[in-house]
């Protein structure tokens, strides 16, 4: 299956990926070679197999709704880019 | 010192034949000689190393040591470790210092390991050369032209230089036995979660698994005992009693049974990796073990299945990157859609955006049925045949990886041909399974890993069936010359 530039344009989007020209190109052949690879699935039959999404299909356990985590604001804003008055900070959003 | 077992350097450092600031300042010393060639590491702990050798000498002093306690361990750069910066290969996390740390890592630091550094990888542990790392690529220490595997290939490359004495690695779809195979280690995957996830940078949830690699078997049941075990914090962590790693290690293979999957032998196996993987089960057919003809008929799918598995699992822990909370982000964004596509544009490397992307299609909307889900009933199909086998067979062994360790650069241009690579070892995290990687010869000069497979949380029987293996040959004591020259 091979994918146009346009649609690589849109993954990219999707994916939030900034995207020249060029990479588009070189990322629309190594994508669709990857679908051709993954391809093959289609012509098994998994009629009434179900899906298998945890190798040991264990349940998510539930835990008290209590907390459990201590406030260490200053930890994690230590690495962000950039912080201001204790928050973290981002290009304005709203005019 | 460089090439003794765990036990054999824990009995010295508490019998003070040495000091754990003694090894550690021989292992940094090794280092600074050797990884400029190599290029190992990514980051070298001199300072908290010593420090925590200082502490060790003091525990074996009072006569409060565990097995590890005072020997230099590295761990793959891809667990967090608290106030150690932790990269995941990646210039997304170029200054990333965590305030935690991993699960693994600190049950290490319990267990009184001195913390060497942070071992190089593939990025966000995505190849299976070790040449995808924003801090370049590593060289195996058996020829420096050749790859080390990946993606924990700096783990591999480091315990075969005797750059430390053993090092955590995840494993994926091979990123721990395929470099323990490419550098003559052993290595072990657990079952998947028998170890925490807690604190690892997540690729694909559903497969990741850390592990230990190591000289043999039995230093790698040290590590395990350390590292495995219920973790409230890690949400699929197995609730299932861990076992005494070390207790059955000499236990004879008399009656066991030895399935070969016709499927490992098949087209595209290099002939030399071949034969060495048949002597080596003839080894075991002296020990006392019979041998199986079986069949794995879905082997082939689990590399469409985890192709599009792992990359959708990617496509969404790696959306956590969005240059706003930790990690790079671009110089002046114009507005937030900018942001976070240049960041993550700027920072990914090409095969990470790549793996993203082919995650995204697969999950975006249309396509998540033909894909993600379709993915997903093959998984259980490869997950059936590996239940099949084991109610027929104790242990399933084959080669690790269809050749030995390729040159550098010599598959970059074919990223198809790296990925059918991964053929032999893929099914084994699709379904869940613990396996190994052995030492088992040479081909052309480069070491021969041979595959042992268990049923799950069968980690104590599988690294039973490597030690007694070790006990009777001697390829996982063969050293690369760097380490014959110490």
């Amino acid at each position: 299956m091979s994918l146009e530039k346009q649609d690589v344009i849109k993954i990219a989007h999707l994916a939030r990926l900034s995207l020249d020209d060029s990479d588009a190109e070189q990322y629309q052949q190594s994508l669709s070679s990857v679908l051709d690879l993954v391809e093959q699935m289609q012509s098994v039959d998994t009629d009434g197999v179900e899906p298998l999404s945890n190798p040991l299909e264990a349940k998510q356990r539930l835990r008290e709704d209590i907390v459990t985590e201590e406030n260490r604001r200053e930890a994690f804003l230590a690495n962000a880019p950039q912080t201001e008055a204790g928050l973290f900070l981002v290009p304005k959003v709203i005019d | 010192m460089i090439d003794q077992s765990i036990a054999s350097l824990a009995k010295k450092l508490r019998d003070k034949e040495i000091s754990s600031v003694e090894l550690t300042q021989d292992y940094l010393a090794r280092i600074k000689q050797y990884d400029g060639q190599l290029n190992s590491y990514i980051t070298i702990t001199e300072e908290i190393a010593l420090a925590q050798a200082e502490a060790a000498d003091k525990q074996l002093a009072q006569g409060a040591a565990s097995p590890l306690t005072g020997l230099p361990i590295a761990h793959k750069d891809l667990f967090c470790t608290d106030g150690i910066l932790t990269t995941c290969a990646s210039k997304m996390l170029h200054n990333f210092v965590p305030p935690y740390e991993s699960t693994v890592t600190g049950r290490m630091l319990a267990s009184g390991t001195v913390t060497l550094g942070k071992t190089n990888m593939d990025e966000f542990a995505m190849g299976s050369s070790n040449e995808k790392s924003y801090y370049g690529a590593v060289k195996n220490p058996w020829n420096l032209d050749k790859v080390p595997g990946g993606s924990s290939g700096g783990s591999a490359a480091a315990v075969a230089a005797g750059l430390c004495v053993a090092a955590t690695g995840t494993d994926t779809g091979g990123s721990i036995r395929q470099p323990a195979s490419f550098c003559g280690i052993t290595g072990l995957k657990p079952t998947y979660g028998r170890v925490s996830r807690f604190g690892m940078i997540a690729y694909a949830s559903s497969l990741d698994q850390a592990g230990p690699m190591a000289r043999s078997a039995e230093d790698c049941a040290h590590i395990l005992q350390s590292i495995a075990g219920f973790d409230a914090n890690d949400s699929t962590s197995a609730e299932v009693d861990t076992e005494d790693y070390t207790a059955n290690l000499d236990a004879p293979l008399t009656g066991l049974t030895i399935g070969l999957p016709k499927e490992y032998f098949g087209d595209g196996l290099n002939n030399d990796v071949a034969s060495a993987i048949q002597e080596a089960v003839k080894e075991f057919e002296k020990l006392g073990a019979t041998v199986k003809d079986i069949s794995l008929p879905n082997l082939n799918l689990s590399i469409p299945s985890y192709y599009v598995i792992a990359p959708s699992e990617a496509s969404s822990n790696l959306s956590r990157f969005d240059g706003v909370r930790y990690g790079y982000r671009c110089e002046e964004p114009k507005d937030l859609m900018d942001m976070y596509k240049r960041s993550r544009g700027e920072a990914f490397g090409k095969e990470v955006q790549k793996r993203i992307m082919v995650g995204t299609y697969a999950l975006s909307e249309g396509y998540y049925d033909a894909y993600y889900l379709k993915a997903q009933r093959i998984r259980r199909l490869i997950k059936e045949d590996f239940v099949k086998a084991f109610e027929e067979v104790d242990v399933i062994m084959g080669p690790v990886a269809p050749t030995t360790a390729f040159g550098i650069g010599a598959k970059t241009d074919d990223p198809i041909a790296m990925y059918l690579e991964d053929i032999y070892t893929l099914s084994v995290n699709l379904a869940g399974i613990p396996a190994m990687s052995v030492p088992a010869g040479f081909a052309d000069g480069m070491p021969v890993g041979l595959q042992i497979m268990g049923n799950y949380f069968s980690e104590a029987k599988l690294l039973n069936v490597a030690h007694k293996f070790q006990q009777a040959t001697d390829w996982h004591t063969k050293n690369p010359s760097l380490v014959e020259g110490a």
